[in-house]
């Protein structure tokens, strides 16, 4: 069975058309990388799964662990286990991480009707988590994301995500402005989050961060569809190539 | 991003005031209007002696030649003063001994508000005085606070057992003809309470007083002294609620602080009088005077408020730092919602060298309402080597309201160190849909933005209170977004 499965997916933000049919399957456990040109709609995508108010969608659907996911709360999809890993996470001033996540945590079981977590069993597993990920102590006490470097942030979006135990974990553009040790433990971090039930979905420009997750489909997406798919090997193809040719076979193909 | 105000910042406003019932008991109450008779009959209702009526007439004479104040940047209907009942009290057959005499009415109403008076219910560590309209009802843990010498009553009950610790502090602070205001309260001032903390002597809990307006029409005009000698330490905390009602109600307190030789006093107030119904109708008019004289050196006075309720805050608890080295706190939230107004701040008048005070200002405002901070650093010519340092934040939610900042400055001494940060921000939809997509729905996201946003002020909270005032923001801003 499919975890995700979006059929004719098409959304516009103030009227302009941005994703023009989207189809797209993910199956438990499978890695899919999202590439394309910028402004090709891959953050849209990720936004209008994640169900941001702003983007309308026109037309398609899309099915989450058999729910129909576009009928949901942006918060009840979280708490069904979709994950973002923001491109750009906000920061929220005077709130620690820590206080932040046992709230996030907390919601989502009562959401499954489970009691909250005790504050020792909490602080003890995300301790652990916080091992798991060779994340810093201090950024936990810190407040959300402020005045943390661009690296930080993204390596404090992974920790979430390891905290939060999701089913399907959307990354867009993790690795865009991490450095190369930083990249190395982001990837290490997602690898070890991988497991024969949890799929990625992860929207990159580069064929670096595929190295070290390794993907079992890479997609192109270009003018809000998705134009040609592969294996991993296209990715490595596109990073000597770059678009124009993609460009050219979708126009030629009109 | 477009901006949230359509699509998801527009809903604050539906929760309703959780304190809004009125207790149905017997009360005795003053003839409506205000005249010298009225002065005269609130003083022989407390038996009290002829100075003290002398000090309430020379008040009240006063006041009718001075005008009601109009530099706020608000406005408001007009008081009738001659339509205010200025004293309300429950009819009591016999002098009160203990609690079992307390009508049962009585002690059911501060139960509902969560404060038990009832011995075996009593908050640990905290002594309660519990004002009902205009009278102070029961004080509890008297006995355990009498053992270090600590005097904490109805400053109804000090007038008559510490006379003269009243005479020497009465308006000391606050003279009676301050400010309009200030000089109604002298005049008719029915209750509140009285603080006496001897030197040397660290307070063994915290003292706190509840005040309730429960009567229709009525006025509460308390009166708060607090004095704390040489070395000595109290940490003082007020509450307050009131029933719904159409009409406006005004509540002009007088609150004065006096902290001799080394001495500190931490003030803090969480006031959740009712703000009015969505559409402005109703609420209190909480017109407050609250001064603290940092007398003697080294002393120390910290203000803290979370200001939630009221349909009109006005209020500037302030500190005079005569001492050398004397030191002052001002820490602030102030949340309005709906049509509420709320024009509050400090002001720091340093006499002494080396005198420091810190202003920290965190005002919110949601809905149609006006927040306004409005504060005076007032360096005098001896003041050498004086410190300010103030920070004023506001945090908008949604478009149609609106945050002002007032800060004024006088130095008059050229060895003054004064520093002024100022921000405003605005809930963003980044920031909610952050929370939401890790779970956290729209109510819960906003309150743990505010409370990240009031963190330092509320961390100045002794550890229960904060936890409440934590709710009351969730609650005063509850259906502010939608
Ligand atoms: N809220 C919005 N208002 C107006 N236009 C928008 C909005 N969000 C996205 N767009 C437009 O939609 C198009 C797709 O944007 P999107 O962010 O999805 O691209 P992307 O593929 O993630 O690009 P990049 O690689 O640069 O991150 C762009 O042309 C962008 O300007
Ligand atoms: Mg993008």
């Amino acid at each position: 069975m499919n975890m995700l499965s979006i059929n004719n997916l098409k959304a516009s933000v103030e009227g302009k058309a941005i994703l023009n049919g989207i189809n797209l399957d993910i199956k438990p456990g499978e890695v899919h990388a999202i590439m394309g040109p910028n402004g090709a709609g891959k953050s849209t995508l990720s936004s209008v799964l994640a169900g941001r108010s702003d983007y309308e969608v026109n037309d398609g659907s899309a099915i989450f662990m058999g729910k129909d996911l576009l009928e949901l709360s942006p918060e009840d999809r979280a708490r069904e286990g979709l994950f973002l890993a923001f491109q750009y996470p906000v920061e929220i001033p005077g709130v620690s991480s820590t206080n932040f996540l046992k709230t996030a945590i907390n919601e989502k079981r009562k959401y499954h009707g489970l009691d909250p977590m005790e504050a020792t069993d909490f602080l003890k597993f995300m301790k652990l988590k916080m091992e798991e990920m060779e994340m810093d102590k201090s950024l936990t006490s810190r407040s959300l994301n402020e005045g943390f470097s661009g690296g930080e942030k993204k390596r404090n979006e992974v920790f979430q995500m390891a905290m939060l135990e999701p089913k399907l974990c959307i990354m867009d553009e993790t690795d865009s402005g991490l450095d190369i040790d930083a990249l190395r433990l982001v990837s290490a971090g997602v690898n070890k989050l991988r497991t024969p039930e949890r799929s990625f979905l992860v929207i990159t420009h580069y064929q670096r961060l595929l190295d070290y997750i390794v993907p079992d489909f890479v997609h192109v997406l270009y003018k809000g569809r998705i134009v040609k798919s592969g294996d991993a090997s296209l990715a490595k193809e596109l990073e000597v190539k770059g678009y124009d040719w993609i460009k050219q076979e979708v126009e030629l193909a009109k | 991003m477009s901006e949230p105000e359509i699509g998801i910042i527009d809903q604050v406003v539906s929760q309703e005031y959780k304190y809004g019932f009125s207790t149905d008991i017997e009360m005795e109450t003053a003839p409506i209007g205000l005249s010298e008779d009225t002065v005269r009959y609130i003083s022989a209702k407390k038996n009290e002696p002829e100075w003290l009526l002398e000090w309430r007439l020379k008040a009240y004479r006063q006041w009718l030649k001075m005008e009601e104040p109009t530099w706020q940047n608000f406005s408001y209907p007009k008081v009738d003063y001659q339509k205010v009942i200025f004293y309300a009290a429950p009819k009591q057959k016999i002098k009160l001994d203990s609690l079992d005499q307390v009508d049962p009415e009585l002690l059911k109403t501060f139960e509902k508000l969560g404060i038990s008076l009832l011995e075996q219910k009593r908050l640990t560590g905290v002594a309660v005085d519990a004002v009902f309209d205009s009278v102070s009802i029961a004080t509890t843990f008297k006995d355990q606070l009498k053992e270090k010498g600590v005097i904490f009553c109805a400053i109804s009950e000090a007038v008559h057992e510490h006379p003269e610790l009243v005479k020497k502090y009465l308006g000391s602070v606050v003279p009676s003809t301050d400010n309009y205001y200030a000089a109604l309260n002298s005049a008719v001032f029915s209750d509140g309470s009285f603080v006496y903390i001897p030197k040397g002597v660290r307070c063994p809990m915290e003292l706190s007083t509840y005040f309730r307006i429960n009567a229709e029409n009525t006025g509460q005009f308390e009166r708060t002294l607090i004095i704390a000698d040489d070395e000595s330490y109290v940490s003082y905390l007020e509450g307050c609620t009131a029933p719904m009602r159409d009409e406006n109600q005004l509540h002009a307190a007088v609150v004065e602080l006096v902290a001799m030789e080394k001495a500190e006093i931490k003030y803090s107030t969480v006031q959740n009088w009712y703000p009015g119904d969505k559409d402005g109708k109703g609420g209190i008019y909480n017109f407050v005077t609250k001064r603290g004289s940092c007398e003697g050196a080294f002393s120390k006075i910290s203000w803290t408020q979370v200001e939630t309720g009221s349909a009109i805050t006005w209020k500037y608890p302030s500190c005079i730092l005569k001492g050398d080295n004397s030191s002052a706190e001002f820490f602030s939230v102030a949340v309005t919602n709906n049509r509420q107004v709320a024009d509050t701040g400090t002001k720091m008048i340093h006499i002494g060298k080396n005198t420091k005070s810190r202003i920290v200002s965190k005002g919110i405002s949601a809905g149609f309402s006006q927040n306004s901070y409005r504060g005076l650093v007032k360096i005098n010519k001896n003041a050498s080597q004086a410190r300010n340092y103030t920070q004023c934040d506001s945090m908008l939610i949604g478009d149609k309201c609106g945050a002002h900042t007032f800060p004024y400055i006088e130095v008059n001494n050229n060895t003054a160190t004064l520093e002024h940060e100022a921000s405003t921000s605005k809930i963003g939809e980044d920031q909610i849909f952050y929370c939401n997509q890790r779970g956290i729905a729209l109510e819960e996201a906003i309150s743990l933005i505010v409370n990240g946003f009031c963190k330092e002020v509320l961390n100045q909270l002794p550890m229960e209170f904060a936890v409440e005032a934590q709710k009351l923001l969730a609650v005063s801003l509850e259906g502010s977004v939608g």
